[in-house]
């Protein structure tokens, strides 16, 4: 039994076709980067961590609002750069429905509290002492910022230091 | 026990030496061709020599189980027992393949090199060391020494290879053939001269300890076995008496191995030309009559044979059993460390050698060099990559 | 193009060379040469065959031997390229990637990272070059495991004249009264020889080791398999990779396992060979100092008895008590936890004393603890140390103010402010490891460093991997193939009586020497004439008169 040409061209295409999909979603796959987990458009991971002073702030207390989620560390110079922007902002946008949480990845609550005083931060600033958080968020480089939305979902991802300009925009981007 | 582990090895040694000198009388003997129809008795020297070989692999196996005895784990994990357990295989493998050809051209050259393999790994500590964690384990018996026997019959194939080319290269004129091949006989030379080099420093026991300055900017100790020609970033000579190197070297660099290295290649250089002197002739052509009586065709397929037997028993060593012990012991099969990754050339390079050999045009010289090539390979993965690129895998010796 | 009918009543697929069942020659231009070319038992080679539209045009490209070594020889290259120097993964975290290149390798380095070899397997050109040799892989099989399977079974026992001819091993003139009063003696010793043997109207074929040639496309299917359970570990959820570092006494939630489980490290131990037990070792432990025998963490493993969001601890229930050492993984519902590495002696605490600088009369002790400093401790009436700054890994910034690299205590200093009723205003000193700076000039006081406690940490990966059993699978099936292709091979003997002569032919897909010692053995003693390669030129493969003794070896 022979084949036809046409049985033939459909036989090759099919496979052709699932070969190329293949390679096509290894590459894809690949490109997208690290992140599998939390990205852009998945629910944000809820979370409960306490200040220095003790008080609790859980995520979800947040529904309705825009959360302004970053991830920072003393020793983390960027972090260092971008906080006064932070708390400018944060001001400006206190009223507007916009919260701040500055998760710090777990250092001393002495370390913390002289970093606060120095720059005179004004929104709560949580400590990830188990690390926990950091793994839900699948942090690695620091700063980590997400921009959460309303509903609770996560509407962008950035990493590295923020200027001025860009976290007005960011804020501006999840006033509910 | 220790003590008859090393007299044994000595032993070995000392037959395979003998066997070299029988397995050439057994060639003069020959009066035709060296082809595949010597099943018959065969002349006496070659008899003996074959005789002799596989007495001194007995001898190398007695070495092996009393180590082990000694040591109470399979003495495969460091760079002395891994190069001496590869010279078994590779010796082992030859005793197979001779008994398919009976060809004694073929066993002068491999226990030559079964020999320089041999010296070569007697270099390195000989230490009783315990294994590590992460080496105790079932599947170092069964990893390691799987990937050995794969090598050691690869191995082979380079022998016939390298015989093939010195008997087919026109060597009445200096060509890009000729030149490749001396190429490759005079990297033999320089691992004998760092076996001689080394031998002989080490066995004056000379030794002289410099302190320097690491990349980090702390000071560390470097103990030398050979006379510094290059010292490490900052040196400081502690050793009275000793050397004093001409150059400084900058601290990425381990001045230690440089200096071996250089040493190495000092020494094989100056046998070379001290050869080329005597001899008035490319090494090529000083070999050259010892492979007129074997036919090349049979080269040939001793080389795609070992090849086909040695691949599957590698695939299986040095990859598979490899992933399964790295999944067990790492969390993850594959890494993508050195060691690995050359592991994984190697693999690609003889797979795409058999692929080629599918074609009647790679048959012939072009396999006789791609089999070169692939010892090449697998010497690099031992050498370069146990003790230059340090990695998880490292056997690293300083 | 059309199929082609044979004489001998066989109809071949279009573009056959040699008939499926008779061998005879179908294409004239094969009919010049000397010996056939036997690789695909001459089946049409789809891709040879057709070559129209593009979808034929890429399938071919694919089919192509010259083309997978290619792609091969690049992968091998590329792979080489990749450990010249160490990639990116091996770098420690806190370490800028482009940064250490550049610095620690110079220009090398440089271009190492321009043109991103410093993360080569994982990057976008690395993998292509795998999935193209999936894709091979699969296209050179199918191409050819088809049509010669199809011919292999298809083959008839009586072959045409211009096939056996032309075959590489051949012999003819041979004379029918001897093969027909050795014929029986033939087919036994075929058959002590483990051939199949077939008759047809007085002709032999015999036949061995079929099996062995699908070895090649089993084991590419093996290859094929394992790539498709490569490709799987990107669909999220087949793949957990996460490390948890634990020091002793604490119980933390295990990564990746979304507060499922948590693991209390109740002990964290090393071991190092005793010279005085272990004797064998003895000089090699005094030469190279201490070798670690074994570590291990002792756990507990404890499941969540109702999910928790992060940051918050749940109820625990224990599941069970584990010891975990190297080569040892701690397993439970899908995931293992490995021993990967540790941290010994890690400073958790210390203790000063605040003393009076000439007479070194000490007025009290305090201990630091370094996770939860506090901002003052009193000693006595009127003396107290209060800490100003604390950097846990301390380095001297840019601008040359104190700063630290992490939060680990890697590297613990602290400026202390040390009140005394004398000085009740205080007086600053800076106290690193091994260095006491005094900012402010000369102080009556110090602080002296009394004690430090360790705490070991226990590095821990943890996986979870769905596609293991996919990965052991193709390479189960790679090692058959690999096997069965390689240790055996596939003979053919065609004994045919033609035009009133014995005609000898022979076939196989390697070891022709073999092959040929084996029919040369199997004709001991019968005067028929032993096929000669055809392809050797003087005959120097002249077997005949070897074996009875009358040619001198």
């Amino acid at each position: 039994m022979t084949l036809t040409k046409k049985k033939r061209f459909v036989i090759r295409s099919v496979i052709l076709a699932l070969l190329a999909l293949a390679v096509a979603y290894t590459l894809y796959a690949n490109l997208k980067g690290d992140r599998d987990l939390v990205r852009e458009g998945d629910p944000a991971p809820d979370f409960v961590l306490k200040d220095l002073n003790g008080n609790s702030y859980r995520l979800s207390d947040y529904r309705g609002k825009g959360v302004f989620l970053n991830f920072w560390g003393t020793y983390c110079k960027p972090c260092k750069k971008e906080m006064p922007y932070i708390d400018r902002a944060y001001r400006k946008y206190k009223d507007r429905g916009v919260e701040v949480i500055a998760v710090n990845v777990g250092e001393t609550d002495m370390t913390i509290q002289n970093f606060v005083d120095k720059y005179g931060l004004s929104f709560p600033v949580v400590v990830d002492r188990e690390g926990e958080v950091q793994d839900a968020y699948d942090i690695f480089p620091l700063p980590a910022t997400f921009l959460i939305d309303a509903d609770g979902k996560i509407v962008k991802y950035y990493e590295g230091e923020l200027t001025e300009d860009l976290v007005e925009q960011f804020m501006e981007r999840v006033k509910p | 026990m220790a003590q008859l582990s090393s007299n044994l090895l000595f032993a070995a040694f000392v037959v395979y030496l003998i066997a070299i000198g029988f397995f050439g009388g057994s060639i003069r003997q020959k009066k035709g061709l060296e082809d595949q129809y010597q099943e018959q008795k065969g002349n006496v020297s070659g008899n003996i020599a074959i005789g002799l070989t596989i007495l001194g692999f007995l001898l190398q196996i007695g070495y092996f189980i009393t180590r082990w005895i000694a040591s109470g784990h399979a003495p495969v994990s460091n760079m002395f027992e891994f190069v001496t357990f590869f010279s078994i295989m590779f010796v082992g493998a030859f005793i197979i393949i001779y008994y398919l050809y009976r060809s004694a051209t073929l066993g002068l050259f491999t226990l030559s090199i079964a020999l320089l393999i041999i010296a070569y790994g007697s270099m390195f500590p000989r230490d009783i060391t315990p294994l590590i964690p992460a080496l105790q384990s079932h599947w170092l018996v069964i990893h390691v020494m799987t990937a050995a026997a794969g090598e050691g019959i690869l191995a082979i194939s380079f022998i016939s290879g390298l015989i093939y080319l010195i008997k087919m290269v026109d060597q009445e004129k200096r060509s890009r053939k000729t030149a490749w091949l001396e190429l490759v006989l005079y990297f033999l030379v320089v691992v004998l001269g760092y076996v001689l080099i080394s031998g002989v420093f080490q066995g004056t026991g000379y030794q002289a300890e410099f302190e320097w300055i690491d990349k980090n900017g702390q000071t560390a100790v470097q103990e030398y076995h050979l006379p510094a020609l290059v010292g490490p970033n900052g040196w400081q000579l502690q050793t009275e008496g000793r050397m004093e190197p001409f150059a400084e070297l900058p601290p990425i660099l381990n001045a230690k191995k440089v200096n071996t290295v250089l040493w190495s290649f000092i020494a094989g250089t100056v046998l070379y030309l001290l050869i080329r002197f005597i001899a008035r002739k490319r090494i090529g052509e000083i070999l050259h009559p010892l492979t007129k009586k074997m036919n090349e065709d049979l080269l040939d397929e001793i080389s795609y044979r070992s090849v086909l037997i040695g691949f599957p028993v590698f695939s299986l060593g040095a990859l598979v059993f490899a992933m399964i012990w790295a999944q067990i012991a790492w969390s993850r099969f594959w890494g993508w460390d050195p060691k690995e990754v050359w592991a994984l050339v190697t693999w690609l390079f003889y797979a795409a050698f058999l692929h080629l050999r599918i074609s009647r045009g790679w048959h012939g010289e072009k396999s006789a060099w791609l089999a070169v090539i692939g010892f090449a390979i697998i010497m690099f993965n031992l050498v370069f990559v146990n003790l230059v690129i340090a990695g998880l895998h490292s056997y690293a010796a300083p | 193009m059309n199929q082609v009918k044979c004489e001998c009543g066989h109809v071949n697929p279009p573009g056959t060379i040699l008939c499926e069942s008779c061998g005879k020659i179908l294409v004239e231009s094969e009919e010049k040469k000397k010996v056939l070319d036997m690789r695909y038992e001459g089946t049409a080679r789809r891709s040879q065959t057709y070559n129209r539209t593009l979808v034929d045009k890429i399938w071919n490209f694919f089919s192509s031997v010259k083309v997978a070594v290619t792609i091969i020889v690049v992968t091998l290259i590329a792979s080489a390229i990749g450990t010249f120097l160490p990639q990116e993964s091996t770098l420690p975290l806190s370490v800028s990637v482009k940064e250490y290149y550049e610095s620690e390798y110079g220009f090398a380095g440089r271009l190492f990272y321009a043109l991103g070899f410093h993360n080569l397997y994982g990057s976008w050109w690395y993998m292509l070059l795998i999935a193209l040799i999936g894709v091979s892989l699969v296209i050179c099989s199918l191409d050819r495991v088809v049509p010669l399977y199809k011919a292999l079974k298809k083959q008839r026992v009586t072959r045409h004249a211009g096939f056996l001819k032309r075959q590489r091993l051949f012999s003819s003139g041979g004379d029918i009264k001897e093969l027909d009063a050795h014929y029986e003696l033939l087919k036994e010793r075929l058959r002590k020889r483990h051939y199949k043997v077939l008759e047809e109207n007085g002709n032999l074929m015999a036949e061995k080791g079929r099996f062995s040639r699908w070895g090649p496309y089993v084991n590419h299917l093996g290859l094929i398999i394992f790539l498709i359970g490569v490709m799987l570990r990107f669909v999220p959820g087949m793949y957990v990779d996460e490390s948890l570092t634990i020091k002793e006494g604490e119980t933390k939630a295990i990564p990746g396992t979304n507060k499922q489980y948590y693991l209390k490290n109740h002990a964290f131990i090393v071991e190092t060979y005793d010279p005085e037990k272990d004797k064998a070792f003895e000089k090699t432990l005094k030469e190279r100092g201490p070798i670690v025998k074994n570590y291990q963490t002792n756990v507990t493993l404890y499941k969540a008895e109702s999910p928790a969001v992060a940051g918050e601890q749940p109820k625990l229930e224990k599941v069970k008590d584990y010891q975990i050492r190297v080569n040892q993984p701690l397993k439970f519902d899908h995931y293992s936890v490995y021993q990967s590495g540790f941290l010994l002696n890690e400073i958790s605490a210390m203790t000063f004393a605040l003393a009076d600088k000439k007479t070194g009369k000490e007025f009290g002790t305090f201990r630091v603890d370094l996770e939860r400093p506090q901002k003052k401790y009193d000693l006595q009436e009127g003396y107290s140390v209060e800490i100003l700054s604390y950097f846990p890994d301390f380095v001297m910034g840019e601008d040359g103010e104190p700063t630290s690299k992490s939060q680990k205590p890697n590297n613990p200093a602290f400026v202390f402010k040390m009140v005394t009723p004398d000085k009740p205003d205080g007086e600053i000193s800076f106290v690193a490891i091994q260095q006491n700076l005094e900012p402010d000039g000369n102080n009556q006081y110090q602080i002296k460093f009394k004690s430090v406690e360790t705490v070991n940490y226990s590095g821990l990966t943890v996986r979870k991997d769905h596609t293991l059993w996919i990965l052991a699978v193709g390479g189960l099936i790679f090692m058959i193939g690999v096997i069965q292709g390689s240790y055996w091979n596939h003979r053919r003997i065609w004994i045919q009586r033609v035009n009133s002569e014995v005609w000898i032919s022979a076939h196989t897909n390697k070891n022709w020497f073999s092959l040929q010692k084996e029919i040369a053995r199997i004709l001991e003693g019968i005067r028929l004439p032993v096929p000669q390669d055809q392809l050797k030129d003087g005959n120097k493969r002249n077997l005949e008169g070897v074996l009875d003794g009358t040619v001198e070896q």
